[in-house]
C-alpha cells in the first residue's frame, strides 16, 4: 500500500484516539444500560439493577460501615504491597546481579510462583494464628515472587556503559544508586506495582474471607450467606472505583512524572 | 579556571602493565597488553595510536581504575580526580544536561563556573534539556563539559570524536584545545585518526598490535597553533615512512 493510501486511515485513527475519553465513557454507559435492561427483565432479588446497587452504596456509606470496611481492606492492600515491593525488589536485584544468589534461590522462586495462594494463606493462619501479621504476610508472600521475577529482569538489563561512567567519575554508592540505577529500574518498578496492586487486592479479599472479622472480604462472605447480591455488588463496585481512582490519580500521574525525559520532541 | 595549581597536577603518572588478560565467557584467554610502560608528562596531551583492536580502550580502562584485574601498577597521585570522555556521550538520559554535569562536578565548582564552561563548549542553551533532545555533536560537547567540570588531574579521552562528520569533529577538536589550554591537565587520548593525533599531541605514543606494548614515543614540539595542514601532512609522511605498520591501514 502506498503512503498516500495509508494517510486517511492514520488520520481517522488519530481522530479516534483524540476522542479517547468519550469512547471510554460511552463504553461504560453501554455496560450500565445492558445491566439495567437485564435486571428489569429478570426482576429477581439475585440480579439487582444499577440503581438499587448505587442506592445501597450511598445508604451504607452514610449509615452503615462501608467506609470503615473499605478503609480496613485498603490498609491491608497498602501494607502487603509495601512489604512485597521492598522484599521482592531487594531479592530481585540481588538475583539479577549475582549469578550465585540466583542459582541458590531460583528453585525456591519457582516453588513460590506455583504455590496456590490458598495454600499459603491457610498455612499462615494455621502456623501464625488468625492475626493481622499472618494475613498481611500471606498476601505479601503471594506477591513477592512476581516482584522478584520482574526486578530480576531489570537488574539484568542495567546498562554497563552507564555503570562504567559512574565508576570513572567516582560517584558514591548512594549517588550511583539514586541517579544511575534507580531510573533504569523505573519501568520494572512500574510494571511490578501495576500487576501487584490488582493481584494483591484480590488476595486480600480471600484472606479476609478466611480469617478476619472485618474488611470487604469479610462483608462479601457475610452477604453471601445472606444471599444479599445487592450488597455483594455494592462492595465490589465501590472497591473497583477506589482501585480505578488509585490508577488514574496516583499511578499514572506518577509514571508521567518519572518518564518525563522520554521522547520529548525537540 | 587556570589560576590554581594543585599538588597532584604536577606529579607524574607512571603506567607499568606487565600483563592484562581477558578471560572470555567460554574460558578462552586473550592477552590484550604485555610489558607496556609509559610515563605521562604532566599537563601535556599524550595521544595513543595503534591498530584497531590492539587494546587501546582496555589500556584506558585500566588507567581509569575501571579494571583492576591486571599485573602491574598504575602510579598516580592519591585522590586524583578523573575526567573521562567515552566513545559514546554516556549522559544520563533522565537527568538534564545541567544535572548531568552537576552530578560529577568538583566540590568547588559553582553554578557560575558551570555556566561559563557550558558557554565555552557551546551548550549553554542546552543546559535545561534532556540528552535525548540533543544531536550527537551537542551530546559530545555536553560530555566534554562534564569531563572538565570535575577539574580533573587526569583527563582520559577514548576516541571522543568518532562517527561525527569531519567538520563537526574538527570544530570539537579545536574546542577541546581551547578548554584544555585554559586549564592544562595531564591528558591521554586514544584515536586511530592520524591527522587528529598529529594536531593534538604533545607526545604521540605508537602501540603494537595485540598483545600491545609501546613501539615508539614521538615528541611533537611544534606549537599547536602553527600546525597547519602542510605541517601535519609533512609529519604524517615522515611517520608513515618510519612506522609503516602503524600508519598503513589509516
Amino acid at each position: 500500500m502506498s503512503e498516500a493510501a495509508l494517510r486517511p486511515d492514520i488520520r481517522r485513527q488519530a481522530a479516534w484516539y483524540a476522542r479517547g475519553p468519550w469512547v471510554s465513557i460511552l463504553s461504560v454507559a453501554g455496560f450500565l444500560l445492558f445491566w439495567f435492561v437485564a435486571a428489569e427483565i429478570a426482576q429477581s432479588r439475585l440480579l439487582p439493577g444499577p440503581v438499587a446497587v448505587v442506592q445501597y452504596v450511598i445508604n451504607e456509606s452514610l449509615h452503615g460501615d462501608l467506609v470503615f470496611q473499605l478503609g480496613i481492606t485498603l490498609w491491608r492492600v497498602v501494607a502487603s504491597f509495601v512489604v512485597a515491593m521492598i522484599i521482592g525488589s531487594a531479592l530481585g536485584l540481588l538475583m539479577g546481579q549475582l549469578p550465585a544468589v540466583n542459582r541458590a534461590l531460583d528453585p525456591w522462586l519457582i516453588v513460590l510462583l506455583n504455590l496456590p495462594a490458598l495454600v499459603i494463606i491457610i498455612l499462615a493462619y494455621v502456623w501464625f494464628g488468625l492475626n493481622e501479621a499472618a494475613a498481611i504476610g500471606a498476601v505479601a508472600l503471594n506477591k513477592i515472587p512476581n516482584v522478584i521475577v520482574t526486578l530480576r529482569e531489570g537488574a539484568r538489563a542495567l546498562d554497563p556503559g552507564l555503570d562504567e561512567m559512574a565508576r570513572a567519575y567516582r560517584l558514591t554508592p548512594w549517588s550511583k544508586f539514586r541517579n544511575v540505577t534507580l531510573p533504569q529500574l523505573q519501568p520494572y518498578f512500574a510494571a511490578a506495582s501495576r500487576s501487584g496492586l490488582s493481584l494483591i487486592w484480590k488476595i486480600v479479599l480471600v484472606v479476609e474471607l478466611l480469617g478476619r472479622p472485618n474488611g470487604v472480604g469479610f462483608e462479601l462472605h457475610l452477604n453471601f450467606q445472606l444471599f444479599n447480591v445487592t450488597a455483594i455488588l455494592g462492595y465490589t463496585l465501590t472497591f473497583v472505583a477506589v482501585m480505578l481512582a488509585i490508577e488514574y490519580l496516583l499511578v499514572q500521574p506518577l509514571e508521567r512524572y518519572t518518564t518525563r525525559w522520554r521522547n520529548k520532541p525537540v | 579556571m587556570n589560576d590554581t595549581q594543585r599538588a597532584g597536577a604536577t606529579s607524574p603518572f607512571k603506567i607499568r602493565i606487565e600483563e592484562k588478560t581477558h578471560i572470555g565467557a567460554d574460558g578462552t584467554r586473550l592477552t590484550a597488553i604485555r610489558d607496556l610502560s609509559l610515563d605521562l608528562k604532566p599537563e601535556s596531551m599524550t595521544v595513543l595510536m595503534g591498530p584497531s583492536g590492539c587494546g587501546k580502550t582496555t589500556l584506558l580502562r585500566v588507567v581509569a581504575g575501571l579494571d583492576g584485574d591486571f599485573i602491574g601498577e598504575i602510579d598516580m597521585p592519591p585522590h586524583s580526580r578523573l575526567g573521562f570522555m567515552f566513545q559514546e556521550p554516556r549522559l544520563l538520559p533522565w537527568r538534564t544536561v545541567r544535572q548531568n554535569i552537576e552530578l560529577v562536578a568538583a566540590p568547588g565548582f559553582s553554578g557560575e563556573d558551570l555556566d561559563n564552561l557550558a558557554e565555552a563548549v557551546g551548550v549553554a542553551e542546552m543546559l535545561p534539556r534532556y540528552p535525548q533532545e540533543l544531536s550527537l555533536g551537542l551530546a559530545r560537547r555536553a560530555a566534554l563539559a562534564r569531563a572538565f567540570s570535575t577539574e580533573p588531574d587526569l583527563l582520559l579521552l577514548d576516541e571522543p570524536f568518532v562517527s561525527l562528520d569531519e567538520r563537526t569533529a574538527d570544530r570539537l577538536r579545536r574546542l577541546l584545545l581551547d578548554v584544555w589550554s585554559a586549564r592544562p591537565t595531564t591528558a591521554v587520548m586514544v584515536t586511530h585518526n592520524a591527522r587528529e593525533a598529529l594536531l593534538l599531541a604533545d607526545q604521540l605514543v605508537l602501540l603494537a598490535p595485540r598483545p600491545t606494548h609501546v613501539v615508539a614515543v614521538e615528541t611533537i614540539d611544534i606549537p599547536r597553533a602553527e600546525r597547519d595542514t602542510k605541517i601535519i601532512e609533512a609529519l604524517h609522511a615522515d611517520l608513515s615512512r618510519r612506522f609503516p605498520a602503524n600508519f598503513a591501514e589509516l
